[in-house]
């Protein structure tokens, strides 16, 4: 049975122009010790995904439909007192920018025991021996000196770092991660991540990783969600996917990626896929790639695509 | 490219930033540390390395925005300081990394671009016109456009902007200074696509100043990696892509995410940049390097030729 299951999420966002249809039909599930990788542009709703999986939304944002499932339990139903029971100790979350995520006003000690009291009622010299082996545990070098430091004394790799301690203080069974290393350089993100596998490995947990950069999906995940639009245009299994994508979306998104071209021709140029994703208040029905693609057919635009299964993956495509 | 004349060289140049605290002693951020390179006409050289480095000083160095503290550039052999503003801006113009912060929303795409001429005062309203036109023809800004404002387009069309106003003035060179990584991948390629178009059909060069090394390997015809305000070596892109000799750029190739070759994660240790303000005495690189001798954290390596390139490390310059 997998950990978490995610069934037709839709997710609305009331803006000054009326309300905006961010999530349809979101579904996807993840195992146990399983790394999911949810892919998209800027504005595919990777971002509101992650969000809504803690109930972390904005006060605009409105679930209208579905079920976020963790042990068969469903988050949405969910009272508040039992779901800060769940938020930091079941399923622990990190963020993009680690610098603006730390608490400027405590130290690295301070905020790792934030969370030990409040889930392990641990405190003092119990809680003291636990940041450390923590600090350990994600690597950072002398973690005694640390202890007392503050965010603005911390590289951005070290507080990233410190946001995984941050994170695993209560053992948690789904770890988060909405563009971990984004913000980091490319030595440093190597490092995260493989921190990361690391840490999925040794501790038994299940990760979500979103991201933009199909490079760290590639090589850090098990399956992958590629979203376009607010909706899931295809899932399977990550190898799979990226040798033989079946929507015609993930087909050129990969082809137009500069890191496939070996072509050292003056003339050469990138397969780019035409036109800019659609704004989000400006639906089309049928399929929301239809204005892009080029195998669009009548039927595209007609009614609402509906997930199809093709060679063992899931696929939002009429024609694949 | 020999044939081409060279169009900018660049001598040993140094930058170094006072900083004043109370009650301390001054010191200096060294910030660039001697660099030496040339750029022909119509070539591309990249200017790769992390944050920190040096690049985007490098590049403000070369339009006047900061003083050369030591060694000198010249373009069309012409001492860079003994040119007035506006010859510099005939020569040579900047793309910056985020289009919809260094547009002023205020503005209107025509002014946008008209901007730099409007600045030198050197053309008649009609000539303007003609010109501005040309510019955003040529980068495919529609002429509708002209009349919008920023916050009315996408991120690929503000960024069609920002290069059409750098080009309005005709220069020969563009500073990129990560021009595409604030883009989707999506849209990354039409802009891409763009540059090399501008390139072929204008003779132009740029320096094209990036992290993503799938980006340089793509656009690029030279690389120079930068570490610590020092070129660790610099050689033609097939050189250092295909047998990158300093262990700097070996790191830096191991650590880039790939999305269809099999992962290649270097072995996850902490490392981090040293800081700037006070440069180790031997090579900068010697803290985090795994071939590290006693010679390293002595004496800083020179920058010499070797295989058709030229490197600063001992490990190489022993070995041949």
């Amino acid at each position: 049975m997998p950990i978490l299951n995610v069934e037709n999420l839709q997710v609305e966002f009331a803006t000054k122009k009326g309300s905006v249809e961010v999530l349809r039909d979101v579904s996807f599930q993840i195992e146990k010790g399983e790394a999911l990788g949810i892919v998209g542009e800027s504005g595919s709703g990777k971002s509101v995904t992650s969000l809504s999986l803690l109930r972390l939304l904005p006060d605009t944002a409105k679930v209208l439909s579905g079920r976020i499932e963790f042990h068969g339990q469903n988050i949405l139903d969910m009272s508040e007192k039992k779901l800060e029971h769940l938020r930091g100790s079941k399923i622990a979350m990190i963020f993009q920018d680690p610098m603006s995520s730390l608490n400027p006003c405590y130290n690295v000690e301070q905020q790792i025991a934030e969370a030990l009291k409040i889930h392990e009622n641990l405190t003092g010299r119990g809680a003291r021996d636990r940041i450390l082996e923590l600090l350990n545990l994600v690597g950072i070098p002398d973690p005694q000196a640390r202890l007392k430091n503050f965010p603005h004394e911390l590289s951005g790799g070290m507080s990233q770092r410190v946001m995984i301690a941050m994170a695993m203080a209560c053992r948690p069974e789904l770890l988060i991660a909405d563009e971990p290393t984004t913000a980091l350089d490319v030595t440093i993100q190597s490092q995260i991540l493989s921190l990361l596998q690391k840490l999925r490995k040794e501790q038994g947990m299940s990760l979500i990783l979103v991201s933009h950069d199909l490079g760290v999906i590639a090589q850090n995940t098990d399956h992958i969600c590629v979203m376009y639009a607010g909706e899931v245009v295809e899932t399977g299994p990550s190898g799979q996917i990226l040798q033989d994508p079946q929507h015609p979306y993930t087909k050129a998104l990969l082809r137009s990626l500069p890191a496939l071209q070996k072509n050292n021709s003056e003339d050469f140029r990138l397969p780019q896929i035409p036109g800019q994703v659609l704004s989000l208040s400006q639906r089309v029905s049928g399929c929301q790639f239809q204005d892009r693609c080029s195998q669009v057919q009548d039927n595209c635009r007609q009614s609402k695509i509906s997930i199809q299964n093709r060679k063992g993956r899931d696929v939002r495509c009429l024609w694949t | 490219m020999d044939i081409n004349p060279q169009i900018l060289k660049v001598e040993n140049l140094k930058k170094f930033y006072p900083i004043k605290k109370a009650f301390e002693k001054p010191a200096l951020v060294q910030a660039l540390r001697g660099l030496s390179f040339t750029l022909s006409k119509g070539e591309t050289l990249a200017i790769v390395g992390e944050s920190g480095c040096g690049k985007s000083t490098l590049a403000k160095v070369l339009l006047q925005l900061e003083e050369i503290t030591e060694g000198r550039a010249e373009i069309f052999d012409r001492d860079l300081t003994s040119l007035n503003r506006q010859e510099l801006s005939n020569f040579v113009q900047m793309v910056f990394q985020d289009p919809s912060s260094s547009l002023n929303r205020r503005k209107k795409v025509f002014d946008l671009i008209a901007e730099p001429l409007v600045i030198q005062k050197s053309c008649s309203n009609e000539d303007l016109r003609k010109r501005v036109l040309a510019a955003a023809q040529s980068c495919g800004v529609p002429v509708e456009f002209l009349e919008r404002y920023p916050h009315m387009m996408s991120g690929g069309q503000r960024q069609r902007v920002g290069i059409a106003r750098a080009l309005v003035t005709e220069p020969q060179i563009l500073i990129l200074d990560e021009p595409v990584s604030a883009l989707d991948v999506s849209v990354q390629a039409q802009v891409l696509n763009l540059l090399l178009d501008l390139r072929r059909d204008r003779k132009l060069s740029y320096l094209f100043i990036s992290h993503d090394l799938s980006v340089v390997q793509l656009i690029a015809h030279r690389v120079a990696v930068l570490y610590l305000g020092k070129i660790v070596e610099i050689g033609s892109k097939q050189d250092i892509f295909e047998n990158p000799m300093h262990p700097y750029t070996q790191l830096l190739l191991q650590s880039a995410p790939k999305v269809f070759s099999p992962s290649t994660t270097p072995a996850s240790q902490f490392s981090e940049l040293p800081s700037p303000l006070n440069p180790p005495p031997g090579c900068g690189f010697a803290g985090r390097c795994p071939f590290v001798m006693d010679i390293c954290r002595r004496l800083d390596p020179e920058l010499k030729e070797q295989n058709r390139r030229r490197v600063a490390c001992h490990l190489v310059e022993k070995s041949i």
